[in-house]
């Protein structure tokens, strides 16, 4: 009894360090954000304040920063999706001899230091910008960053897409083949579909991997900015509140998104719980009334 | 040929030996005969799409400019005019000068500080994996096997929501937590265990912090997944046969979590060997992480070929610590990578 107790309050110890570790130092952040003094500063706290979220908005490197964020993490998710599908695809239709090697070729992003690929890209991208003659419309900050970005963003999508893929029902595909549908139609109207959960997620992280990513963009982006750049900066030269600001902002917008989440999740949930009951009241029903489909529901 | 020339040549050789291997498995019958051709299988259109998709990812955005880097280290860093003139040669000077540095002299030494650099980083890196592990690995547990599933879920956000903070303000939320008249300066004073400020940022305490702070989600998670399998059973099984806590899991839960265990310290020692933010920000004056110098080789030096000699070395340096995982663990790398 008395192990089993020290055994919860050790737990409980635990958890409440580690998630004390996990939100300490935001939580402090959080409070300099709403502080009066020009250095962020939680204690003493002087006065309330919102100046430093209008000195926020009134940053105009910030919000072209913002603005170049948004358009890449978009450029990032138009390119990412479409690839990681179709190399998942290849995935699972490659023979099986060649499929290790492709796996190595395509996870090798995954691994690779960003620096490394923000540099490989940038060197790559400016001699074949020159060679070829496009330097004017290739060799620039948001083309290569989108690039960079990809390079290891199409493998996470891929990896999301194959998850899915692999709990694919072939008979599907057969019986729609059976039915008479050509391979276009199976892909549009029964594999789509099916992957379509995947292919959400993969867009989101996509976008948000693209949206906060430091290391390859710093290079790839050459003499353009993005909100994580412009970032870099501004803590490089020192330290401002109107920084904690964009991390509130940041929370409280990831905070509504996954209470959100959590909320269709469950409603989702019950309505498939629902759904299952009708099905077997539906069944059951068809049962008593010998072959009658009761329209219930 | 020029060596620029030639890395546009192997990824096509090595398609080429992809295509032989197809063929030739054609013609050994190795095949399942009721397998279809990949054209027959999803139609002409989204066929093309597919190959065309996934050619430009993998060459143009992963395999060329990787190798284009590789062969720009073993350039000299010249003007742009002197390209591909008969100073450019092929050299190794660069990997010279990051073990001897500048020949000066006619007695031999050594580069010192970027061979510190190099050890350091990879040192740190390592502690950090580690220290990730001991920290993570009670919750992973915790999450796994503990927990009820409405718990469950609310720890999984409650651990996301400050992943989406990024780097850059995750290392800032450390420089005012931790600076001079930051919080914990003035708690410590104000308890009277110091007499004046403590600097974290110099003793490179921030640093070790906010390393390893950005990457405990990349290790809870493939620990919580590798756990997670594991049947309740043979925990309780173990505990009826008497065995200890310790031995429960030194003998049952961590063989079985071993790929989720190698996956998540091979993420974050690579994430931490080539992380950026945290040494830029945190780092004190006197260190130096070895991706802040390929960094100011590029933005200060503009010695680009020299920064992509440093950025191989380290490349190789990840490359050797992963296949050491793999062989300490004996996981493959498909059970890595997930």
């Amino acid at each position: 009894m008395t192990s089993r107790l020290v055994y919860k309050l050790m737990t409980g110890f635990y958890l409440l360090i580690f998630f004390a570790y996990l939100f300490g130092p935001l939580a402090v952040m959080g409070v300099t954000a709403f502080n009066t003094p020009n250095y962020p500063t939680a204690y003493p706290f002087e006065a309330f304040t919102t100046k430093w979220f209008t000195a926020l908005f009134n940053d105009r490197d910030m919000m072209e920063g913002l603005w170049n964020s948004v358009i890449i993490g978009i450029g990032v998710v138009c390119l990412a999706v479409p690839v990681g599908l179709a190399a998942s695809i290849v995935m699972t239709q490659i023979y099986p001899r060649a499929r290790s090697l492709y796996y190595l070729i395509t996870v090798s992003p995954v691994l690779t230091p960003g620096v490394i690929i923000g540099i490989s890209t940038v060197i790559f991208w400016k001699d074949f910008a020159e060679t070829t003659g496009l330097k004017p419309y290739l060799y620039k900050g948001m083309i290569l960053a989108i690039f960079g970005q990809a390079s290891f963003i199409c493998a996470y999508c891929m990896l999301i897409i194959l998850a899915r893929l692999q709990r694919f029902d072939r008979a599907q595909e057969e019986a729609a083949l059976d039915l008479g549908a050509s391979y276009p139609q199976v892909f549009w109207h029964i594999l789509i579909p099916f992957l379509r959960p995947a292919l959400f997620s993969a867009g989101i992280i996509a976008f948000l991997s693209s949206f906060e990513n430091y290391n390859t963009t710093t290079f790839a982006i050459l003499a353009d900015k993005t909100l994580v750049t412009v970032l870099a900066g501004r803590v490089r030269q020192g330290t401002d509140p109107s920084l904690s600001a964009l991390a509130v902002i940041i929370i409280a917008v990831s905070l509504v998104g996954a209470i959100s989440y959590e909320i269709l999740k469950r409603r989702e949930e019950r309505r498939a719980l629902e759904a299952a009951a009708r099905a077997r009241a539906a069944e059951r029903g068809e049962v008593a009334l010998g072959g009658a489909v009761p329209t219930a529901a | 040929m020029s060596s620029r020339g030639l890395v546009y040549l192997i990824p096509i050789a090595v398609i080429a030996i992809f295509w032989a291997m197809a063929v030739w498995e054609k013609r050994r019958g190795l095949d399942d005969p009721s397998r279809k051709g990949f054209v027959q299988q999803n139609g002409i259109l989204l066929s093309t799409f597919f190959v065309l998709a996934v050619a430009f990812w993998t060459l143009f955005l992963v395999v060329l400019p990787y190798m284009y880097m590789v062969q720009e280290s073993f350039h000299p860093s010249l003007w742009p005019k002197d390209r591909g003139g008969p100073k450019d040669v092929l050299t190794l000077e660069h990997y010279k000068y990051f073990i001897y540095g500048l020949q000066t002299g006619t007695e031999a030494s050594y580069n010192v500080t970027h061979l510190y650099a190099f050890w350091k980083t990879l040192l740190i890196s390592l502690c950090v994996t580690f220290a990730n592990f001991c920290l993570c690995y009670p919750l992973a547990y915790y999450l796994a096997q503990s927990a009820g599933p409405q718990k469950l879920r609310l720890l999984l956000i409650a651990l996301i929501v400050p992943f989406w903070v990024n780097e850059i303000l995750r290392a800032f939320a450390f420089r005012v937590l931790l600076s001079s008249n930051g919080l914990i300066n003035t708690a410590l004073i104000n308890m009277g265990l110091i007499d004046t400020s403590f600097d974290f940022l110099r003793a490179d305490i921030g640093l070790y912090l906010g390393l390893s702070y950005a990457y405990l989600l990349i290790m809870v998670f493939p620990l919580y997944n590798g756990i997670e399998a594991l049947d309740k059973n043979q925990i309780e099984a173990a505990r009826d046969l008497g065995a200890s806590w310790w031995r429960i899991h030194k003998d049952v839960v961590m063989p079985f979590a071993k790929p989720g265990i190698a996956s998540g310290c091979t993420m974050v020692f690579m994430l931490a060997a080539g992380s950026l933010a945290a040494p830029q920000f945190l780092g004190g004056p006197n260190t130096l992480w070895f991706t802040s110098i390929v960094y100011d080789f590029f933005f200060q030096a503009f010695n680009w070929s020299r920064g992509s000699a440093y950025a191989f070395i380290l490349l190789l340096a990840c490359i050797g610590f992963v296949l050491l995982v793999l062989r300490v663990f004996k996981v493959s790398l498909g059970e890595i990578a997930r």
